[in-house]
């Protein structure tokens, strides 16, 4: 494999032709060591990932259509769409479904707003900056669990603080309100408490879209004499946009199939239960797998349908 | 350039510009001082709506049980006590929920990051076939639906899906492995960034130099890549100390069950008490050190956070 002095000549010789063939063809052998390593670096993760997602996901398409139960090694019986008919005209779940749609809506809406303020205020300079970006940082870690609990302290009804403050300091309502009890007051808590967890998140990925839009972008309108309003609605907001919807995706699929924020804030009770809660409750509590899992395919089905529309809508911006 | 010269006329440089522009507002100081006014407002109302609720956590935690049900309710630390840090610390089965909590996120963190980086290296730093579809699932299993697959994992950790496979029910494995779901494609995804971003030269110098790719990446590669993995594995550990439904479903006693599901179903010692204090001095056990490791590594952590999201 030396290199000779005569492999620089000025006109092509025959010899110099046959080399480099035999170079080309140990440079392909190089490249087919190197897929074939960089594939036995990736195989256990793929192992992994079809073990613990691809075979259980496909198992609860399979269980889907049987009477299968939980715990119980019976043979199963074939029942085709029997399991999706029950599903879907249970009241309880169809309740559940527009429950979770209209929770995904306001808060993510709330959220977006509400994130999009903030990350402005962050954004523009001013000294204290980094103290409020890093408080941002404390709703998030808090474990959903906890701030349920924490949340479910602050409404509670004779001791809790929000009617201390709506009643005895703002005087705005005259009468402590059970706010977890009541089936609209329970779904405005729930919305609450998320906002609270999850607006600081959305604020960061919206932060991080506005650093890079550059600032002579913005010293050039303000020569063009642009107003701060249009500035934002003319150069923040299209430039912001791809950040935003990336953000948009990863909460509105977070929002759809949140389980634990109306588990704890109201024990489970019936009057905010969503769409993940209802799927548990038949596959554990009532250990109904096969209907369970029926469940739980329409709710991979919707999410996989708003990931596409997310990421049509990404594409078409690209183009 | 060449037309300033020309023309002898020099443009503005944005600091001067930013002058003309301010000179314009400070003949309305008064306005100007109204709208920092409202700007520091805004600061300061959205600084006391995150923060508020752990601080009135913390606050419970410390106030004793007749001052928390008292009913002008207590805003600022009256007397405080320990009494409800030492209920909690002295309940066993929160202990346990601290030790398994500890174990899993460690042991489902630590196999995700072994594997996982092993992946992000294949998939940051070589071509070949079936790179693109890889990199597609493993991005969209970050939005997958936990509950689409409960029911069948539960099948998985019982036992009964293949031949003589043990039941893990209740115990640290059946967590380990299924939180892989999410800590090993979150690690791949962060972690195959990280070394795309590394330069080329550095594999081309190990290459000339002789050593293959699996040294590369041992001795070049993975200690310049360190501070990614160490924030990356807190991300996922997080997610990990955080995660319930799987916790919930799968463990039944002290022997597997998570610290969140423990204190989720902290209850009165009997009816008549009120158990918040002592489920607050719990969430303030469970959240102080990752609030103090998020404090630590907040650079960090931001910029791992919003990597992914603004390069799409």
């Amino acid at each position: 494999m030396s290199v000779q002095p005569e492999a620089l000549p000025l006109a092509p010789s025959p010899s110099r032709r046959r080399r480099q063939g035999r170079f080309a063809a140990s440079e392909s052998a190089y490249e087919r060591r190197r897929e074939r390593f960089a594939w036995m670096l990736v195989a256990p993760s793929v192992l992994i990932v079809a073990l613990v997602a691809f075979y259980p996901l496909y198992e609860t398409f399979r269980l889907s259509l049987t009477n299968a139960r939980l715990g119980s090694t019976n043979t199963v019986g074939y029942l085709g769409l029997q399991n999706y008919r029950t599903i879907l005209s249970d009241s309880d779940f169809i309740d559940a479904l527009r429950r979770t749609v209209f929770f995904t809506i306001s808060s993510v809406g709330i959220e977006l707003v509400a994130g999009m303020i903030i990350a402005l205020v962050i954004n523009s300079n001013f000294r204290g900056r980094t103290a409020m970006r890093t408080s941002m940082l404390v709703p998030w870690a808090i474990p959903t669990v906890v701030s349920a609990l924490m949340w479910q302290w602050m409404f509670h009804d004779i001791f809790g603080i929000i009617n201390d403050v709506l009643v005895n300091k703002l005087h705005i309502i005259d009468e402590k309100i059970a706010w977890l009890a009541g089936s609209n007051t329970a779904f405005a808590a729930m919305v609450a408490v998320d906002v609270w967890k999850t607006t600081p998140f959305m604020a960061l990925l919206l932060l991080a879209g506005l650093q890079i839009i550059p600032t002579d972008v913005y010293e050039a309108s303000t020569v063009d004499g642009a107003s701060r309003a249009q500035q934002f609605w003319q150069i923040t907001l299209p430039l912001v946009r791809p950040a935003l919807l990336v953000a948009l995706i990863f909460r509105t699929m977070d929002a759809f199939r949140i389980f634990d924020l109306p588990y704890v804030l109201t024990g489970a009770s019936p009057q905010t239960q969503t769409v993940a809660v209802y799927a548990r409750d038949v596959l554990v509590g009532f250990q109904r797998l096969g209907r369970g899992s029926a469940a739980a395919v329409i709710i991979f089905l919707l999410i996989a349908f708003m990931v596409f529309l997310y990421t049509r809508l990404l594409n078409f911006e690209e183009e | 350039m060449a037309d300033t010269l020309r023309t002898g006329a020099k443009p503005f440089t944005p600091e001067q510009i930013r002058e003309m522009s301010s000179a314009k507002v400070r003949k309305r100081t008064a306005g100007e001082y109204i709208e920092r006014g409202l700007f520091w407002l805004l600061v300061a109302g959205i600084i006391g709506y995150t923060i508020f609720p752990f601080y009135y956590a913390i606050l419970s935690s410390l106030t004793p049980s007749n001052d928390l049900f008292a009913t002008p309710a207590v805003y600022w630390p009256t007397s405080l006590t320990w009494t409800h840090y030492r209920t909690v610390l002295s309940d066993d089965i929160f202990l346990y929920g601290l030790r398994n909590s500890v174990i899993v996120s460690f042991g489902s963190v630590a196999l995700a990051l072994i594997i996982g980086s092993f992946a992000a290296y294949g998939l940051g730093r070589f071509k070949f076939r079936g790179k693109t579809p890889i990199l597609y699932i493993i991005l969209s299993m970050t939005m997958f639906p936990a509950v689409a697959i409960l029911g069948s994992l539960f099948r998985m950790i019982r036992g009964d899906w293949f031949l003589n496979t043990p039941n893990v029910f209740n115990s640290w494995w059946a967590l380990i492995f299924t939180y892989l779901t999410f800590s090993l494609p979150f690690t791949i995804w962060v972690l195959t960034n990280f070394f795309k971003a590394m330069p080329r030269e550095l594999e081309e110098a190990a290459l000339v130099d002789g050593a293959g790719p699996f040294r590369t990446f041992w001795q070049i590669l993975l200690p310049l890549a360190a501070p990614g993995i160490v924030t990356t594995g807190l991300l996922a550990f997080i997610g990990a100390w955080n995660e319930f439904l799987f916790a919930l479903t799968f463990t039944q006693d002290e022997g597997a069950r998570t610290v969140v599901v423990v204190i989720s179903q902290y209850a009165g010692n009997s009816q008549f008490e009120l158990p918040f204090a002592k489920r607050m001095a719990a969430a303030v056990l469970v959240t102080l050190p990752l609030i103090v490791l998020v404090l630590i590594f907040q650079r960090k952590i931001i910029a791992g956070l919003t990597a992914g999201a603004v390069k799409g």
